[in-house]
This record gives C-alpha cells, structure tokens and sequence, in this order.
C-alpha cells in the first residue's frame, strides 16, 4: 500500500516535472516575443533619433584623432618595434578612453527616460518579466554600441591596404574592446536604472567607470596589499593582454563577471518596487 | 472580480493606504472617487501588479495578484495617470509594441490594433507622433493601448482628466459602451463625472474608504435634504413666511448680501422631497411676485466629503 502511494506519488511529480517543462516552453516563447518587442523599440528610438549618429561622430572624430596621431608616433618613434607591439597596442590603449565617454551617453536614457516619462509603469504593469525588459533593453545597447564602433574597422582596412599585417592580433585588439564596452553598459544601465534624470545618469556612470579605471593608478597612495586587490577590479590592467593582442581566457572571465554583476544589480533595481514599503 | 481584503500601504513612514476593502462584480463599472492623494493611484497601482500592498490581500479574477501577477496582468487593462506615452513614437508604432507584448498570436495582433484605433477613433492620427497629440488624442492612445487584447479588467486612472468637455463626454460614452464586456474601475476626483459613468461609487479619503455605496444612493445621502435655492422679488418676510408654509419644507435661509447687485431676494430652502420646486414656483406666481432663479443645489466634492466624514465621526461616537 505504501509502495503504492509512492508510486503515484512519483507519477505525479513526473506529471508535475512535464507541466512544468510545458510551461517553459511556453514561457520560453513568450519571453523571446517580448524581449524581441522590446529590443525592436529601443533601436527604433536609438536610430531614428539623430543623437546615435552625433555619438558616433564624436567618437569618430576622437579615435580617428588618435588613429592619426599613434600612427605618426609609430612611424617616428617605433622604429624597430614590430607594429603589434606599438601601433595597435598604442591605439587600442587610447581607443578604451573613447569608449569610456561615449557608452555613458548611450546608456543613460534607457531606464531613465521610461521613469521620467511614466512609461516605466506601462511596461511592468504588461505581461513582461523584469528580466525581458532588461535583457531588450541591454541588447539593444549593445547593437547601439557595436554600431559606433564599427565604423573603427576602417582603420584595419586602411592599414591593411598599405601594409598587410597579422590581423589575428587586431582580433584580439577588437574583442577586448566589445568586452569592455559591454561591461561599460552594464554599468550604465544599472546607474540609468536607479534615477530619473538622464544627466545625473550618464555623468554617474562616467564617475563610476572612470572611478573602475584609476583604481590601481596611484601606488603611493595605497599600500603594496591592497594595490594588488584594487588592479584585480581595474578595468584597464584587464584589457591590457587584449590590447597586446592576446585573448586571455581570464580576462575575459573577469568581464563577463563585471557584466554579470552590474546586470544582477540592475535587475534587483528593477524589483526593488516589489519590496520597498514592505515590513 | 477584483476583491480587496484590507489593504495598507506604506511608502518609507508614510501611510498611503489603511485596511481598505471592496469588491467589484464581473462587469460592474465602479468609480473611485478621492480627492487629490487621497490614495486612488496607490490603490490602482497595487490592482495592477506594479507593486504589492504592505498589508492585505488583493485578488482579480480570482488570482492573487502577488503571487499569480503575470497571468493577471495578461487580463488586464491598465491605463496610469498622465499617460506620456513615447514623444517619438507614432501610434501606431506604439500600439504595434503593445500588442506585441499582450497578445501571443501573431494574426490577433493586427486586427487587435485596427479595432482600438477604430473604437477610439484615432486612425487618422495613427501615423503620428504621439508627441506631436493633443492632450486629448494622446489620452485617447493611453486608452486604447489599455484596450487591446480585450481584457476582462480594465483600471483607467483619472481617464478625463485633462480633456475639454467635449471629449469629456466622447470618453464617458465610451466608457459606458464598454461596461458589461469588461469589469471597470476608474478613478476621478470628480463627482459628477463618476455618478454619470459608474453604477457603484467606492469614496477614498486620506486613504481610507468614506463611504460606498451606488451613484444613485449616493446622492440621495448627498442630498437627503435635497436643498433648492430660490431668488425671487417680493416682500421679504412674505416671502419667507409663504415658503415656510409649504407642507414639505423642512428648513428656509435667507442669503441675502452674497449676490451683490441682483434683483430679489435669495433662500435656501430644504426639503426631504425632490419635486418641491414646483411649489415653490407656485407659490411665487400665485402671490404674484417676479421669480428670477430657481435650481437645486447640487452639492460639491469638498461639501460631500464633509457630508460623509461627519456621518462617520457620529457613527464612531
């Protein structure tokens, strides 16, 4: 008798194990459709507005700057060096920089705006998950972001044209810089997640990744110890094995786990209205 | 369909909401009915699964909200209080998303859209900016979007506010047009506008419920003693002593001095019974003095809240 009920007990979890997995099909369809939705919204606002293609000028005319000025160091200075070493090395280096104050400007509309305009209530009162949203959102960011810094491959090409070279390394040179600019928009997007006001969120997310940066720069200042520490959480001593064209599987690692945990904190933003006034 | 179980809810110290609980029957229209911050919006908001209640239970459609939120908000229409919207998107873009997100069939989606832009009579905006609307056009797109998917729950939050009485009344109408298909709660810090839309009427003051009741029992409480104001010309104290006369009245004042300028002298007069300006118009005519003004005095949302608070502050003592 009792080996009987636990049979059917067994048979029910199996059930209830199916169903489950039923609803997750079904949830899985639904997630994609709204996290499709909401991606399809947010390029339409980045790229029908004219402020994605101003970004992406000013970034141009910055990089372009600094395309023009290492090659002429390289070509006065680096006599010798092998152009890895030195040109990409250089330009990649001065690349982080214009990633840094650009990512913010992209980044900070993005929940900001929705809780300026009250919009923010019409989407989380729509059979949508914080996480739909979120993931929409952040892709979006992301094809924003790969957008402007497409237009930096013509520098390869160009080069390429007058000197061919092992583009391997300048591989290496471009994922480093996608991770780090991902991890910038994660960081963006928890800042943009947590005011109102566009302005307070991009110059806070400029701070706090400039903050990420300079962590390990002044050595006077910080004892031998935790020097160690703060260059494990800087931002830029992660990129520099990229920048010398290697793509080091740690490095990687530690920007997937920035992203992971901005993303975390984003998303516990988000949920917050479902615990604030709680007793 | 939705019940409300005593509900409080606090942001930080502040207590925006205390034991509140209602019922709304499948179809029923009913108004919430408050001043500003009395707690309308608070309430709206918990119905719609956008933050729970510190304190309570809250059902719709037989679901709980906290614990069966998405498939709640499937069933719901949500139109929130100054409705923006997206400045920069058209309407029809916009109303694309939305049903992108409520609808799960794709062949719903686009038939979905036309119908809302016909009920609310936007096709010819719908290649628009919602930027570029009109407060009332744009009003008009918060609610349709509210609309799509037929949802059997609809909470419009202050749904005229902002129009100008002709699109006043095309929303009343709308509104109204909808009852029976979908349970509606909407909110207003209007009385009139709630008694000519709702069959019941929910009152909301410093976050407590004041009083509940239908629109028509309502204003009979309102005007248990139906009040009608009187400017006639004629001798004063004649005057005053042929209204007192009538078999009805319960009560005559003299407000005279307020109308500075007019002709005649001005009474109020009370009586438990509606129909007593026919007499009093009698009256006038039969002495043969000049009757200027007669109308009931409808009474206000601030009288009507003191109305309402005073009967509690009896039924407490």
């Amino acid at each position: 008798m009792k080996q009987k009920e636990g049979q059917s007990s067994i048979a029910t979890i199996h059930g209830q194990c199916l169903f489950h997995l039923a609803g997750l099909v079904v949830i899985r369809r639904r997630t994609l459709t709204n996290f499709w939705a909401v991606l399809c919204k947010e390029l339409r606002s980045y790229f029908l507005s004219p402020f994605i293609y101003l970004i992406s000028a000013v970034f141009l005319l910055l990089s372009g700057y600094y395309f023009y000025t290492d090659l002429i160091f390289y070509v006065q200075f680096g006599f010798g060096m092998s152009i890895m070493e030195n040109f990409w090395q250089l330009l990649f280096n001065d690349l982080r920089l214009v990633v840094l104050l650009t990512v913010p400007f992209l980044t900070m509309r993005l929940f900001a705006e929705e809780k300026r305009l009250g919009t923010i209530e019409l989407l989380l009162t729509y059979p949508m998950r914080d996480a739909e949203l979120f993931w929409g959102k952040f892709a979006a960011c992301t094809v924003a972001t790969l957008f402007m810094l497409s237009w930096t491959a013509l520098y390869p090409v160009i080069m390429y044209q007058l000197q061919p070279f092992a583009w391997t390394a300048v591989v290496a040179g471009y994922a480093g810089l996608v991770l780090l600019a991902l991890s910038f928009v994660a960081c963006g997007l928890f800042i943009s997640s947590l005011t109102d006001n566009q302005v307070v969120a991009g110059l806070s997310a400029l701070g706090v990744l400039l903050f990420f940066w300079i962590l390990s720069w002044n050595e006077g200042a910080t004892n031998e110890g935790l020097l160690r520490v703060l260059a494990q959480l800087s931002t830029v001593t992660h990129f520099q094995s990229f920048a010398q064209g290697f793509i080091d599987l740690k490095e990687v690692t530690f920007f997937l786990l920035f992203m992971v945990f901005f993303n975390f904190l984003t998303l516990r933003s988000l949920e917050s209205r479902q615990w604030r006034g709680r007793r | 369909m939705i019940e409300v179980h005593g509900v409080t809810k606090y942001y930080g110290s502040i207590r925006a909401l205390y034991n509140v609980s209602f019922t709304v029957q499948k179809g029923e229209i009913v108004g919430l009915l408050g001043p500003n911050g009395s707690g309308k919006t608070t309430l709206m908001r918990i119905l719609t699964g956008f933050f729970p209640p510190t304190e309570g239970k809250v059902s719709v459609a037989g679901l709980d909200v906290e614990t069966a939120s998405l498939e709640i908000r499937r069933r719901l229409g949500y139109l929130p209080e100054n409705v923006v919207l997206y400045p920069d998107m058209s309407v029809r873009a916009f109303l694309n998303f939305c049903a992108r997100v409520k609808s799960d069939s794709v062949n719903q989606r686009k038939s979905q859209v036309e119908r809302v832009l016909h009920e609310c009579a936007l096709e010819h905006m719908a290649h628009r900016h919602i930027g570029t609307l009109s407060k009332g056009y744009r009003q008009r797109v918060g609610l349709a979007q509210a609309l799509l998917c037929e949802p059997e729950v609809l909470i419009l939050d202050e749904p005229t506010i902002g129009l100008d009485p002709h699109q006043v009344v095309e929303m009343r109408e709308l509104i109204k047009g909808l009852g029976g298909k979908a349970t509606i709660l909407l909110s207003s810090h209007i009385l009139s506008e709630v008694s000519l839309t709702c069959q019941r009427v929910v009152i909301i003051d410093k976050g407590q419920i004041v009083a509940e009741d239908t629109a028509a029992g309502l204003s009979e409480r309102v005007q248990g003693a139906s009040q009608t104001l009187v400017r006639a010309a004629g001798p004063r104290l004649e005057l005053l002593a042929a209204f007192r006369a009538l078999s009805k009245v319960r009560a005559v004042t003299v407000q005279d001095g307020s109308m500075g300028g007019q002709e005649g002298h001005t009474f109020i007069i009370s009586s438990p019974d509606h129909t007593i300006a026919r007499e009093i118009a009698q009256t006038v005519v039969t002495h043969g003095w000049d009757l200027y003004e007669l109308k009931p005095v409808t009474m206000g949302l601030e009288e009507l809240f003191i109305h309402l608070t005073a009967e509690e502050k009896r039924a407490a003592a």
